[in-house]
């Protein structure tokens, strides 16, 4: 199946070097249309009047985390299909489950390289 | 009470009044002397044991006034007022620094990108194997971040020890109740941060959890 990688994809964190770190991999592997939040209530906000092919969050934020933004996601009627990497440093076994049961379509843990992060892009986006 | 108890217990409770009349807080120096008049007006209806456990008690007392005195010369005010706050500005230093040489060398690698879409062939792909690296490695201020947050944590929980020792030994803020363990929700329990390398999940040990979901 073919990306489309013309879709816009969100990427929220709290920390603004791994925004343009991430942004500029995106670039790498062709997506242009990057748009960024540093927590998760810019996040759903964004994603309720926007138009998202893909979310690629951290975890670890304030005042909403990057669970509960996956949750709300879920939660919302029209945003409920789209998917959703969470990039983290949590990486205990409570927390994959965690992210699984609320949804999450991959996960990826920090320090993280570009080949992982397009490789669960490819997985995600050829399964949406 | 036997008879004989008498004479001495009247004896005792006119020490105990007096020792409460000239000093109306408990202190390990009272605790001691309370329990040597006590050894002294009953050690001849003690037996062997009593006197071993109550000479213990004593000897506990002498213990606790000695650690007050080696808590006293350790200043630990200092710990608290000058010591922990060093440690966290240093460490929110480190943060403040090593996230501006990150923007730097971000920066550098952002015009080697754009150079790299001038030329082509070999050289293109070099350019861009070569910043990608630059990408990945420059994560590390993420994950250091982190880590120090984490610290900053420990050290306040350390801030919150000593200030308990000082309202335990010290005068001025004896007496204060004890605060109740912080509960966490299911939400803060999840949040650890990164863990150390020889404790963390690979990815790869991620990606076989996440498929056994599958």
């Amino acid at each position: 199946m073919a990306i489309d990688k013309s879709m816009n994809v969100l990427i929220v964190d709290d920390y603004k070097t791994m925004l343009r770190i991430i942004r500029n991999l995106l670039k790498q592997i062709e997506f242009n249309n990057v748009e960024e939040a540093s927590d998760g209530a810019e996040a759903l906000s964004k994603l309720r009047t926007g138009n998202f092919g893909l979310v690629i969050s951290d975890w670890n934020m304030a005042p909403m985390t990057g669970l509960q933004l996956l949750q709300e996601v879920r939660a919302d009627g029209r945003l409920k299909q789209t998917p959703f990497i969470m990039i983290t440093a949590e990486s205990k076994t409570e927390n994959v489950v965690a992210a699984k049961a609320a949804g999450v379509s991959n996960y990826i843990v920090k320090p993280f390289n570009a080949e992982t992060l397009k490789d669960k892009i490819e997985k995600v986006l050829g399964h949406a | 009470m036997p008879d004989s108890f008498e004479g001495k217990d009247i004896l005792l409770s006119e020490r105990l009044a007096e020792i409460r009349a000239r000093r109306p807080a408990t202190e390990p120096e009272i605790f001691t002397e309370v329990v040597r008049a006590v050894l002294t007006a009953m050690s001849e209806n003690l037996t062997v044991h009593d006197t071993a456990l109550l000479l213990e008690v004593e000897e506990l007392g002498r213990t606790i006034a000695n650690a007050k005195i080696e808590i006293a010369a350790l200043k630990v005010d200092d710990i608290n007022g000058c010591h922990i706050p060093f440690a966290t500005d240093e460490l929110d230093a480190i943060v403040a620094h090593t996230a501006s040489a990150t923007d730097a060398i971000l920066e550098s690698c952002e015009t080697l990108d754009i150079v790299a879409g001038t030329v082509s062939g070999e050289a293109a792909d070099k350019l861009q194997e070569a910043t990608t690296r630059i990408y990945e490695a420059c994560s590390f201020q993420d994950i250091t971040g982190q880590r120090i947050t984490k610290v900053v944590g420990t050290l306040k929980t350390i801030e919150d020890k000593v200030a308990r020792i000082i309202a335990t030994f010290g005068p001025k803020t004896a007496g204060l109740p004890t605060p109740p363990p912080v509960e966490l929700t299911r939400e803060e329990e999840l949040l650890n941060g990164p863990q150390l390398p020889q404790q963390a999940m690979g990815q790869s040990d991620i990606d076989k959890l996440m498929a056994s979901f599958d």
